[in-house]
């Protein structure tokens, strides 16, 4: 297991005085620990309940809760294509399907390269522009299976 | 009648994004005037502007404000900014377009309800326009406009940004205090309600992205000005989120009381050729689906919207044209409120479980026409019996769904497929 590194150390440590408690430093010191991997270890959590000095159960049950921490490992692009309403009306579902088809996965399924996951998601507040996904951080909008699938693959490069 | 822009007036300017973009039209400035004024004049003016609040929910924000109990505790004000409602993006553009207007009205709110920490929760999804607010909070800071004796007025205001991580539920104001505190989202019986005991137990204020920034103008405008658009229960403006089968969906700010087809129709260029109306969604996927007919004589404020039996909750306008398929469009709806139930209460746990498997089934071709009353009856179960309104968020569209497509549900039913054409079995 590798140790966490100093810039995780000093962010947790100034994260859990950032805010009125400690605990309120859960979901920030997440988000960092995912930040290199895309997926969060049951290892990191003993650490970073060691590192934050709260149990490991009450770091575990944050994590659980919320969509956005993987559990498991992720493609290094992890497209996230948005399956609610307008978004289906506009197309999403055959843009899904194109996309697990192109890059031969199944959907919430890694790549055998380790390069893609492909998801379906809950609405993520871009309805005008659907159907949209986004990829890791960033939001991809008025698509085409086509146009998706050439967005994956330059940032695939 | 037409679009009137008040909060969105500058919203397609780049350089109102910063801070010195901001203060070039007039920003910052109802904020020296708010200084001038005393905490209860600001109070008063917001109530009687009848300013509700825009997340959702509707609740005067004057009467919210006065909930706070006077016993010298430290207040908090969290702005919640974790639009979640399928269909509502309004938020997002108002804080990547105008992250001042966000901070400078919750400066003013903060100044009014005797606040000096303040909170942005923002959903964990909106990355980018949390980098817009933090870059504007840092701006904010650096002009002392946040921080200790802001604009030598005396009065000190923290904020920060605190970045929710995927959960619908957090936009329910006790499940993001919750959040905050960094629990699972789940929500708090209410009462005490936030304005008595919030976060971390103290007296707290959750107001909308879009109700504190109208804030600005009911100062600016004075509450007569204010009063000139809308109804006399749903005063101003509102921006609503346009999606669906439209040609041109976005974010458009009309006064309450706008009638529905003129925003479909002159707002937003009517639907696609050859196409018919067959239903709207007209606040969010949890209010209830209006009929091509309900739509014609809808007017867009909470009262009009009441009477139809609908709801105006976030202002996300979902247009369904005839090439959906209604069994199709509620099985979407159930998946999400079933995947979203924080699980704390019976009847929503197990009751949005119970609704997306059997509309699931229908949807497959696999139900039986009893199906359809289940889907009521466990719907009529799951209301006002829980801890937050998620249970009934799901239990209403069932419902209005089945009362008022019946026929294409008994269609599915019956021929095991949709009665609309090209529509093949969900595969949700």
């Amino acid at each position: 297991m590798e140790a966490f590194s100093d810039d995780i150390l000093v962010f947790i440590k100034k994260e859990c005085s950032r805010y009125e408690t400690r605990r309120s430093a859960i979901i920030p010191c997440l988000y960092k620990l995912q930040e290199k991997r895309g997926w969060i270890s049951p290892e990191q959590i003993g650490q970073l309940a060691v590192a934050m000095d709260i149990p490991p159960v009450q770091i575990n049950e944050v994590m659980k809760f919320y969509t956005m921490f993987n559990q498991q490992p992720v493609g290094k692009l992890h497209v996230q294509v948005c399956n609610n309403i307008s978004c289906t009306m506009n197309g999403s579902r055959e843009l899904t399907d194109h996309l697990c088809k192109t890059f031969n996965v199944k959907s919430g399924e890694v790549s055998s390269d380790g390069r893609v996951t492909v998801s379906k998601v809950e609405c993520l507040g871009s309805c005008d522009t659907a159907p949209m996904m986004q990829i890791n951080d960033e939001y991809y909008e008025n698509l085409t299976p086509e146009s998706a699938t050439k967005i994956i693959e330059k940032l695939g490069k | 009648m037409a679009e009137v822009k008040i909060i969105t007036e500058h919203y397609d300017k780049d350089e109102f994004i910063s801070l010195e973009g901001y203060k070039k039209f007039d920003g910052y400035k109802m904020l020296k005037k708010a200084f001038k004024m005393s905490p209860q004049q600001i109070i008063d003016e917001v109530k009687s502007s009848g300013l509700r609040g825009r997340g959702g929910a509707g609740f005067p924000t004057g009467v919210k404000w006065g909930f706070l109990p006077d016993n010298g505790e430290e207040r908090y004000l969290l702005c919640n900014a974790d639009e979640g409602e399928p269909g509502t993006f309004k938020d997002r553009k108002m804080m990547e377009r105008a992250p001042h207007q966000l901070i400078e009205g919750m400066i003013i709110s903060a100044f009014a309800v005797n606040s000096h920490k303040g909170y942005i929760y923002i959903r964990g999804e909106y990355s980018y326009a949390a980098k817009v607010l933090e870059q504007a909070i840092k701006e904010a800071y650096d002009a002392g406009l946040l921080g200790k004796n802001i604009l030598d007025s005396g009065f000190d205001f923290d904020l920060d940004i605190y970045r929710g991580a995927g959960a619908y539920i957090c936009g329910e104001e006790t499940g993001m205090i919750s959040s905050l505190e960094g629990l699972k989202g789940q929500p708090k019986l209410k009462p005490p309600f936030p304005a008595i005991k919030g976060y971390l137990g103290k007296p707290t204020i959750v107001n909308n992205v879009e109700t504190l920034a109208s804030v600005i103008y009911i100062l600016r405008d004075g509450v007569d000005g204010y009063r000139k658009y809308g109804t006399e229960k749903s005063a101003g403006t509102k921006l609503f989120s346009v999606s669906g089968n439209i040609n041109k969906p976005g974010t458009y700010e009309v006064p309450l009381g706008y009638p529905l087809m003129d925003l479909i129709n002159n707002e937003c260029g009517g639907l696609k050729p050859g196409r018919k109306l067959k239903a709207v969604i007209p606040g969010g996927s949890s209010a209830p689906v209006l009929t091509a007919e309900e739509c014609q004589k809808a007017n867009m404020d909470y009262e009009s919207l009441a009477q139809l039996g609908s709801m105006l909750g976030s202002g996300a306008v979902i247009i369904i044209d005839d090439s959906n398929c209604m069994v199709d469009m509620l099985n979407v709806i159930m998946h999400f409120y079933h995947h979203e139930s924080c699980g704390q209460c019976t009847p929503c746990r197990e009751g949005t479980g119970w609704l997306h498997k059997v509309v699931s089934s229908i949807s497959s071709g696999t139900g039986r026409l009893q199906d359809i009353d289940l889907v009521d009856e466990v719907a009529s179960r799951m209301m006002g019996r829980t801890i937050c309104a998620l249970s009934d968020a799901a239990a209403m569209p069932a419902r209005a769904f089945i009362q008022k497509f019946r026929n294409e549900f008994e269609f599915y039913v019956r021929e095991g497929r949709s009665k609309v054409k090209g529509v093949t079995d969900a595969q949700l």
